[in-house]
């Protein structure tokens, strides 16, 4: 094994990661409070700080969004088939017997295919139910105004509740595959330095 | 030291009197300064002995002509009222209700209460103008009273009052009470207001004598040392006819602030709170402003009634009246608090301060159970008021109701409410011989009604929207009175999607379980893969 590195995630991708990651935990802990899971802020503050941290997410994404069209790495979430059954079929019985991962990770494909399908899944169907859905919720009172008066909240908190419990089955998921990595620690490491060691 | 300080004394002293030299030509202006323009105790009219309050009136048409012709057009006068929307004929005169049943044949005990004289029974003369009473909205004295039994007549000489009892009422001088008129004031507006039902607070549970000088806390706008709102402030009368009407209230006026001279605005009701704080109320705060297109603003901010010390009636049994003691003497009993819950001419109460209103959808939309009207008493409860509401037809808010519960007579075989003769000294009267048949005979003649001679007992209900005793912001109610997953206040309130009270059960069980298998998934793979690595090595 050489001890080559590449410098897989660059400042501004990590810090979006955590960030995001930490608006998206945070949501979801208050985000079930206010539907009334369990007690742990009391209600008003966790209504409040879910729309708060709402519109901090708002604002990431922004600068998100830019980041990608401007570096042209939205190329990394373009959906691919290659390899994704060698992938799957590592996960599913090659880990256990001490394969290599079919997947040679580089900068710019940086993504494995089952990786890329997933967040690609998250990217254009739970992330949009979630953000519609929480529109329409901040602006309620509007939506008469906008011509919506015939929708109805619970459609609405529905769409959001779902959304919710889609994105909380990915972060648990996700937090687990980390660990899938050469060594339990390498792609956590590489989160937050940047750096992966190739092997 | 002492001699030093004479100087700066001496100059005050100087000061002073030049002030005083200053201030006193502006005083010999005026000596009272006043609200209005006239002083009624220079008006010749009033320097005079007046020997009744019909003489007074006299008095007063002399230089305000219209008045009494303003007063004759007002409920205040006919106590009768006529619904544009279901056509039914309401009013004091007509309706029922399940606190002291009903007018006719009590004429003389209820008309203490009308802004005329003389209405004892129903050959009243709502022509007459000498008969409208000025003095008992525009009285400032607090001396001008009228006694239940005298068909809203007024005592203008020392009376013994009941004939033959001995006790002597000393009469009002109805001079010195008209030669200080003034604006309506709260104390006028409660006299009858806060005491309806029988006794202060009884029946609205939002208004009650606590209401005549109200803290902060109480009453936001009406806060006596504060914004001191009078009744009028909102309940702006033209013409003498005062706006606000409980026979059609505004559930839900979308138009925001009234604003003057914009078309239309002049035939709004002026007595919402969205006709002065408009439909965003809430400086900034969005989220709060959102609900207000759903609740009333009394739904939050009127967090508990009969809250300023003075209990309200909440039910009555008029079925368990006139059990007497062992002398054949009617009873009162009393309970910790001194308040009265049970009296042989009534029956049973139960009362409550601080109450929790009851909510529900409202439209404006209210239907009386009148005289004639066949009830169900199978049913169950017969609502004497029933109030129209939904939470899709455009035009409800959720509001807080003071529900009334009660029983009381009915014709079973008619199957109509019955209004019985409770008050006088004869014969008939219930609060005298403790006799339902004859009290409902004589009841229904008087009202024109049929009278089977069977009686029985009906439970009833009646719902008072309330809206009076609004507490400022920090003692509203906050978000989880409504947003709890069980015994919120809104519980019962159906047509409404609340965070935390709401959830579909179906996605909420998938989406656990979704969240689980995942949990378990990646454990067992993660169990398998820490397995099979021990064993590969």
């Amino acid at each position: 094994m050489t001890t080559e590195r590449i410098y897989l995630f660059k400042g501004f991708e990590r810090f979006w990661h955590w960030a995001q990651a930490a608006l998206i935990i945070f949501m979801l802990i208050s985000g079930f409070e206010v539907h009334g899971s369990y007690e742990l802020l009391g209600y008003r503050r966790a209504a409040q700080l879910h729309s708060n941290a709402a519109w901090a997410l708002i604002g990431l994404w922004i600068f998100a969004i830019f980041w990608h069209l401007t570096t042209g790495e939205w190329r990394q979430y373009i959906p691919t088939t290659e390899k994704v059954l060698a992938v799957a079929r590592f996960y599913s019985s090659g880990i256990f017997k001490g394969e290599a991962h079919p997947y040679e990770t580089t900068a710019q494909r940086k993504h494995n295919p089952l990786q890329r399908l997933t967040y690609l899944a998250i990217l254009v169907l739970v992330s949009p139910l979630i953000w519609i859905t929480g529109w329409l919720y901040l602006f309620h009172a509007e939506w008469a105004a906008w011509g919506l008066g015939g929708l109805k909240l619970e459609w609405v908190a529905w769409g959001h509740t779902i959304g919710a419990f889609l994105m909380l089955a990915f972060l648990i998921s996700h937090v687990y595959l980390i660990t899938t990595g050469h060594t339990i620690g390498a792609q956590l490491k590489a989160m937050v330095t940047g750096w992966e060691d190739a092997h | 030291m002492r001699r030093v300080r004479i100087r700066p004394l001496l100059a005050l002293a100087a000061a002073l009197a030049l002030l005083v030299s200053h201030a006193s030509p502006a005083q010999e202006a005026k000596s009272v300064k006043l609200g209005t323009t006239a002083d009624h105790t220079k008006f010749k009219e009033l320097q005079r002995e007046f020997k009744s309050g019909p003489e007074v009136t006299q008095a007063c048409l002399t230089c305000h002509t219209e008045a009494a012709g303003q007063i004759h057009r007002t409920k205040h006068w006919s106590w009768e009222f006529l619904n544009p929307d279901s056509q039914q004929r309401l009013g004091k005169k007509n309706v029922i209700n399940n606190f002291c049943i009903s007018v006719p044949s009590n004429y003389a005990f209820c008309t203490s209460c009308h802004v005329g004289y003389g209405w004892k029974d129903a050959n009243f003369d709502f022509k007459s103008e000498q008969n409208v009473d000025c003095l008992v909205c525009h009285d400032t004295t607090g001396n001008y009273k009228k006694l239940p039994g005298l068909a809203g007549n007024v005592l203008a000489q020392d009376t013994e009052m009941p004939p033959g009892s001995g006790k002597i009422v000393k009469g009002i001088d109805l001079a010195k009470v008209a030669q200080k008129v003034g604006k309506s004031s709260r104390d006028n507006c409660g006299a009858c207001h806060f005491f309806g039902g029988g006794g202060d607070g009884v029946k609205h549970g939002d208004m009650d004598s606590s209401l005549a000088a109200p803290d902060k806390a109480l009453d936001v706008h009406m806060d006596a040392s504060g914004l001191d709102f009078t009744c009028a402030a909102c309940h702006k009368a033209s013409s003498h006819d005062v706006a606000g009407s409980r026979y059609t209230p505004t559930a839900k006026d979308a138009k925001g602030a009234l604003m003057r001279g914009r078309e239309g605005d002049d035939k709004r009701n002026p007595a919402t709170c969205t006709a002065c704080h408009d439909l965003k109320p809430h400086k900034g705060k969005a989220r709060l402003d959102n609900h207000a297109a759903t609740l009333a603003c009394q739904t939050c901010h009127i967090p508990t009634i009969a809250r300023g010390g003075v209990a309200t009636k909440l039910t009555w049994d008029w079925s368990t009246a006139g059990q007497l003691d062992d002398k054949g003497q009617p009873i009162i009993k009393k309970n910790a608090k001194g308040q009265v819950v049970y009296d042989s001419k009534k029956g049973d109460f139960t009362l409550g301060e601080n109450v929790v209103p009851e909510y529900a959808w409202f439209n404006g939309d209210v239907r009386y159970t009148l005289l004639g009207d066949k009830i169900d008493a199978g049913a169950g409860v017969v609502k004497i008021n029933a109030l129209g509401g939904s939470p899709n037809d455009g035009k409800s808010l959720i509001w807080p109701m003071k529900v009334f519960r009660g029983s009381q007579p009915y014709d079973t075989e008619n199957r109509t409410l019955v209004t019985p003769h409770t008050a006088g000294n004869d014969d008939t009267a219930y609060w005298k011989n403790f006799g339902w048949e004859k009290a409902v005979a004589s009841g229904m003649q008087v009202s024109g009604a049929p009278f089977s001679g069977k009686l029985g007992f009906v439970k009833t209900e009646m719902s008072w929207p309330i809206t009076h005793m609004v507490a400022p912001k920090e003692k509203a109610l906050g978000c989880t009175d409504c947003h709890t997953a069980a015994g919120g206040r809104l519980a019962g309130i159906e047509g409404v999607y609340l965070p935390a009270r709401d959830r579909n059960v179906l996605i909420d069980t998938a989406g656990w379980g979704l969240a689980l298998l995942t949990f378990f998934g990646v454990a067992g793979h993660g169990l398998l893969r820490f397995a099979s690595r021990r064993r590969t090595r």
